[in-house]
């Protein structure tokens, strides 16, 4: 429905030929704007609500209950995608699962899915590159950070966190009450923080739909592939690399990935620079660093970086 | 009112700062408003989310920035 208002207004109403470049770029502009807004309201409203019966607390108390058998990774893992990331919690988030009695390897688990995996991320996927990729992202995400919280924890890594963070450790977490809330008293303050990202991060989005609209536009349909398909064997690592620096538009810059693809960059070029963009933020290794030494924050990004170059050699060479 | 709000700078941590201070205005002329960015000393509150509102000691919110209304409410209450 959405697709027949852009095409309407833009063909129809403003009278703008369907074949020109400047055609062709108001209507990604303008349909991907409709849709990705939805998508956006809808899955933040959505992780809202979730994160509103199920709190962090709540998963704290659940994973150091020592009930999951061996699944607390994972666990561990799939909460990190469904809390809502700020890269300030994550030094809170860091102590408070170590405060709760949850091992490092579970809280890394935890640390590395949840920017990773995120509702704004996900909102953007699901919008342009449609329901299958968006699950590829999300479980190769999940299983990322089972895998590497797994891995790291049996490193014995704890000698490297900052002796204040064990002392506060040492504190007993604080029992936290239940919120007793009926759905519709939630609502609101659901519906203002899923608002208020919205509006955050509208700029960026949209700064990035006009770019990426201006490629689909302007730029020939097989433009990179020239540059960045199968022949360049360090197009992978190196998109990684430049991604680290881009944390603050990682709302814009899928958009314009987006449209790369389209253009003929390869799909796991492309996640893997997401997945940097996203899950190796350096205002996250600042806050972390006040926690953890050199070494294990090292360790740690290190691991998820090449993790993330082979995941997309992987999806390169399956997809 | 003794009132603080924890937070490391983050868009939302500042938000909340600002809402605090425009709800004391309408509200109680008599409190102190800090913010505290140290991260040691936010953690000595247990909080797991910012940005947090602590009131004479106790943890009122976390994890969210309310609106200035739902604030002054918060306040006076």
């Amino acid at each position: 429905m959405l697709e027949s208002i852009a095409d309407g207004g833009i063909y129809g109403l403003a009278g703008v030929p369907e074949s020109s470049h400047w055609g062709q770029a108001l209507h990604f502009f303008v349909y991907e704007t409709m849709k990705i807004g939805l998508l956006l309201v809808l899955v933040t409203h959505l992780m809202g609500l979730i994160n509103s019966y199920l709190p962090v607390e709540r998963v704290r108390e659940w994973i150091a209950s020592g009930r999951l058998r061996g699944s607390e990774h994972l666990v561990a893992s799939g909460f990190g995608a469904v809390t809502p990331f700020c890269s300030c919690s994550s030094i809170p988030l860091f102590i408070g699962f170590l405060q709760g009695g949850i091992p490092l390897g579970v809280t890394l688990s935890f640390l590395i899915t949840s920017p990773l995996v995120n509702e704004v991320a996900l909102a953007l996927f699901i919008g342009l590159f449609g329901w299958k990729v968006t699950l590829l992202y999300a479980a190769s995400g999940i299983v990322l950070g089972t895998v590497l919280g797994w891995g790291l924890g049996r490193m014995g890594l704890g000698r490297f966190v900052e002796d204040w963070v064990w002392e506060i450790a040492e504190n007993k977490a604080e029992e936290t009450e239940a919120d007793t809330r009926s759905f519709w008293e939630r609502l609101p303050s659901v519906s203002r923080e899923a608002m208020g990202i919205v509006t955050g991060i509208a700029p960026y989005v949209l700064a990035g739909l006009a770019i990426g609209a201006g490629i689909h536009g302007y730029v020939p349909t097989d433009f990179f592939e020239q540059y960045l398909s199968g022949g360049n064997p360090w197009a992978v690592p190196l998109s990684v690399t430049l991604a680290v620096p881009m944390y603050a538009n990682a709302s814009g810059i899928i958009p314009v990935v987006q449209s790369l693809v389209a253009k003929g960059v390869p799909l796991g070029t492309a996640i893997a620079f997401m997945m940097a963009v996203v899950g190796l933020s350096l205002p996250e290794a600042m806050m972390l660093k006040k926690a953890m030494q050199t070494r294990l924050l090292a360790t740690f990004f290190g691991t998820v970086g090449v993790s993330i170059v082979a995941l997309g050699y992987l999806f390169n060479w399956v997809l | 009112m003794d009132i603080k709000v924890l937070g490391t700078g983050c868009a939302s941590c500042q938000t909340l700062d600002r809402r605090v201070r425009e709800a004391v205005e309408q509200t109680d002329e008599n409190a102190s408003v800090e913010k505290i960015e140290d991260m040691q000393q936010i953690m000595e509150y247990g909080v797991m989310s910012m940005p947090a509102l602590v009131v004479d000691g106790e943890v009122e919110v976390a994890g969210q920035a309310p609106s200035v209304k739902e604030l002054a409410d918060l306040l006076s209450g």
